[in-house]
């Protein structure tokens, strides 16, 4: 964007002079050149705190470093092994299985659809059910993630709430944690994230014009039309916004899962976060777990390109 | 024009501002000399927290213008270890003196983390009343000194005698084979069905205390001895044994006949606290292997207080495969303390460890954790053998007891072993699958080289 503006639009001239047109070129880059000057700072910033780590982390990934022994101190230069090591172990697919499982079911398909329906509904009910819905929804996601871990690992522990409300009614659960890793991390995540995706869907169906839906309406489509036809298409930017940042959030959740199961058990809810943190920390092998958080970082840039692909599309 | 360039040069003014500011908080505090000390607190564990609490206020009376600075660390081991080495990557956060684990020595060693001590200790009147396992405890590849030793630790089967009493075994109990263990359980399984008979810890949960108070008992206790899992004349780590087999096959044992902790208890890194907080105090389990610091949870002011402890409990040398010499197996660690590389003051860092370490300081730190003392003086010292009714037994455990190897890349394998035991306890794999993965784990870690089949 900076970049389209600040650079001289090429213009058919009429050189008379040559020496005149070279000096008028001169002096135009001249000034787009001070014009720069004052976004030296945030280009500064943005190098040393974005670039920076990402530059560290490629390289990282290319040494032995650890957190002990002698790679500690001097680590070496070894190349690409520790992604050949990465490819090579049976943890890594099964890791990136389970954060693509998880990132689309608690954040693609639940989080979009129950925060739409939500809104949807929100939008719907009178106030006093909406703001007392609605402060039960946000409390989840106001909660620091800590937090918000720990609460659901009271929910879905051994003797947690869960277990309790089903012996209620005369049932034995089992213990969710231990048995279903996966489905307990997701459950929570839907929980704490669905939220977010409905307050920025309120935002946004509030500003759809009442008057559209209204022709809609009066052109005799009933409410699933007006829903598919009217309101989703112009509420699109903002669903794939919403995408973007939910994927890319949920991409790298580390702490609710490492709370929850910490990973386990026999490392059947590690996604790629807490897999890189266990090679990293856990095993001292910092070189090999920067190398997963690169991956990671290709991963969630090949998201980002896609969603801003989508949101570049023309607009209808 | 004149405008833009104004801007231009408070854009500058600004970002040299930021950068000023950056830079400014790292300044230091008037001309005192600090002194920074890292070791484990928690609930659980105070003993090193009182020790350097009571030292700090002596060493700040001896030493003028120094100031003490406790940064304890409330965390399990490995996350403690782990925040110490990440600690000791810059000058600035390392701390100048710190509690360090035996088994991360080495590694510590040779990263450069620890100072190197040899011309302290030549000088240091205590240090001959250090015994010699001690001394080695704290070398380095090299053969210097990098640490002293706090004291030391045996690992013993502390059961409950009125449960085995009540399931018809004599007490005091003394198995000979693993073969006894499983009968006992039976028995008690089958008199108390409510009672966890005999907890045997694995997996990664618990994560090196399950190898400590669980695994390396079995494993030690096999063909290979103490040659079990790292042999010592090749140096290199062993596959392929039947010992290895043998011993997931007994956990697979315990844990199928539901004589263990459930898998899911098993696997919570917390389950220690409740196993000597609740189910023993409660009368729900009958035996588990821990170490010899035990009685400190329950003595008078411990974190599980019980004083009946001394009545109910018993403990006993764990038993070899099939009672082979020498008879029982036990496992050694140990902590010290050691100095930073990176210290600004290394002679006071190294007084203040002195200090820690002194006499006095050392009997009440083994008396109130119930360490095995390694100072010639302090074992000697009468209340130093009164101070629980076990500290003869879990010391004579020291004629039995193994070390494990203080490789570079131990606590790597380390990790391994725990998740071939993992996987015993969850089912996902038969003991000759988990020893065959493990074997494969090895030799990805040290290379073809550094194994030697035993099969």
């Amino acid at each position: 964007m900076t970049a389209e503006v600040l650079t001289p639009s090429p213009q058919p001239e009429l050189r008379r002079d040559p020496e005149e047109g070279s000096r008028r070129s001169r002096r135009r880059s001249l000034t787009s050149l001070i014009r720069m000057i004052p976004l030296v700072p945030a280009i500064f910033l943005m190098l040393v705190f974005l670039a920076g780590p990402i530059i560290w982390s490629l390289w990282g990934s290319l040494t032995d470093a650890s957190l002990t022994g002698r790679a500690a101190t001097d680590p070496q230069f070894i190349g690409v092994d520790n992604y050949t090591r990465l490819f090579a172990d049976p943890l890594f697919p099964q890791s990136v299985w389970l954060t693509v499982v998880f990132t689309l079911v608690s954040a693609v398909i639940a989080q979009t659809v129950l925060g739409l329906s939500l809104a949807l509904l929100m939008n719907k009910a009178n106030k006093k059910v909406g703001a007392v819905v609605g402060t039960i929804i946000v409390a989840a996601w106001i909660l620091p993630e800590i937090v918000a871990a720990f609460v659901a690992y009271a929910f879905f522990s051994q003797d947690g709430t869960l277990n309790q409300m089903l012996s209620v009614v005369g049932l034995d659960g089992p213990n969710w944690l231990y048995s279903f890793p996966m489905l307990a991390v997701i459950c929570a995540n839907i929980w704490r994230g669905a939220a977010f995706s409905m307050m920025i869907y309120q935002a946004a169906l509030n500003d759809v014009p009442p008057e559209i839906t209204e022709a809609a309406m009066i052109d005799g489509a009933g409410g699933a039309k007006r829903l598919i036809y009217v309101t989703l298409p112009m509420i699109r930017q903002t669903i794939t916004t919403t995408l973007m940042l939910i994927t890319l959030q949920t991409l790298s959740l580390f702490t609710l899962i490492f709370v929850m199961t910490g990973g386990g058990p026999s490392n059947n809810s590690t996604t790629l976060p807490i897999l890189a943190y266990k090679e990293a920390f856990r095993f001292s092998d910092i070189g090999y777990g920067t190398a997963i958080a690169t991956v990671m970082l290709a991963v969630g840039a090949a998201f980002s390109i896609v969603y801003i692909r989508a949101l570049r599309a023309p607009k209808d | 024009m004149r405008r833009t360039a104004a801007i231009g040069i408070s854009a500058i003014a600004i970002g040299a501002m930021i950068g000023l500011v950056g830079c400014s908080a790292s300044g230091d505090a008037g001309g005192d000399k600090v002194l920074k000390i890292s070791y484990i607190k928690t609930d659980a564990f105070t003993a090193l927290d009182t020790l350097f609490t009571s030292v700090k206020a002596d060493f700040e009376a001896a030493n003028e213008g120094v100031t003490v600075e406790l940064q304890p660390v409330a965390g399990t081991d490995d996350d403690y270890k782990t925040k110490l080495a990440l600690s000791q990557r810059s000058a600035e956060t390392a701390p100048d003196v710190f509690y360090e684990d035996t088994t991360a020595l080495r590694s510590d060693a040779e990263a450069g983390f620890l100072l190197n001590l040899d011309d302290y200790v030549a000088e240091w009147d205590d240090w001959k009343q250090f015994d010699d396992a001690a001394k080695a405890a704290g070398a380095g590849d090299d053969g210097s000194i990098y640490a002293v030793s706090l004291g030391t630790d045996t690992r013993a089967i502390w059961y409950r005698e009125s449960i085995f009493k009540a399931a018809g075994l004599t007490v005091p109990w003394k198995p000979s084979s693993w073969q006894d263990i499983l009968d006992a359980a039976a028995a008690i399984k089958v008199s108390q069905p409510a009672v966890v008979p005999f907890n045997l810890y694995a997996g990664t949960g618990t994560g090196e205390g399950s190898n400590m108070q669980g695994f390396y008992e079995l494993l030690y206790g096999t063909e290979l001895g103490g040659d079990a899992l790292y042999d010592s004349k090749s140096s290199k780590w062993v596959t392929g044994s039947q010992g290895f087999i043998d011993s997931l096959e007994f956990l697979d044992t315990l844990y199928s006949e539901n004589y263990a902790l459930t898998p899911a208890q098993a696997l919570d890194p917390n389950i220690w606290q409740e196993v000597f907080g609740t189910m023993f105090p409660k009368g729900t389990l009958g035996a588990t292997v821990e170490g010899s610091y035990t009685p400190s949870f329950w003595v008078e002011g411990g974190s599980y207080a019980w004083p009946e402890y001394a009545d109910e409990m018993g403990a006993v040398a764990f038993p070899t495969q099939d009672g082979q010499e020498p008879g029982g197996v036990s496992m050694s660690g140990g902590w010290t303390l050691a100095v930073g590389a990176k210290s600004a003051n290394p002679d006071l860092a190294f007084q203040f460890l002195a200090m820690a370490l002194n006499k006095e300081n050392a009997l009440s730190y083994d008396n109130e954790n119930s360490q095995i003392a390694v100072r010639a003086d302090v074992a000697a010292d009468p209340s130093y053998t009164a101070a629980n009714p076990f500290v003869a037994t879990v010391t004579d455990l020291v004629a039995v007891t193994h070390f494990r190897p203080a490789t570079a890349d131990y606590n790597q394998i380390s990790v391994e072993v725990q998740r071939a035991t993992e996987a015993i306890i969850t089912g996902s794999a038969t003991p000759k699958e988990a020893a065959a993965a493990y074997d494969a784990a090895i030799e990805g870690i040290v290379g073809a080289d550094g194994v030697i089949n035993k099969g």
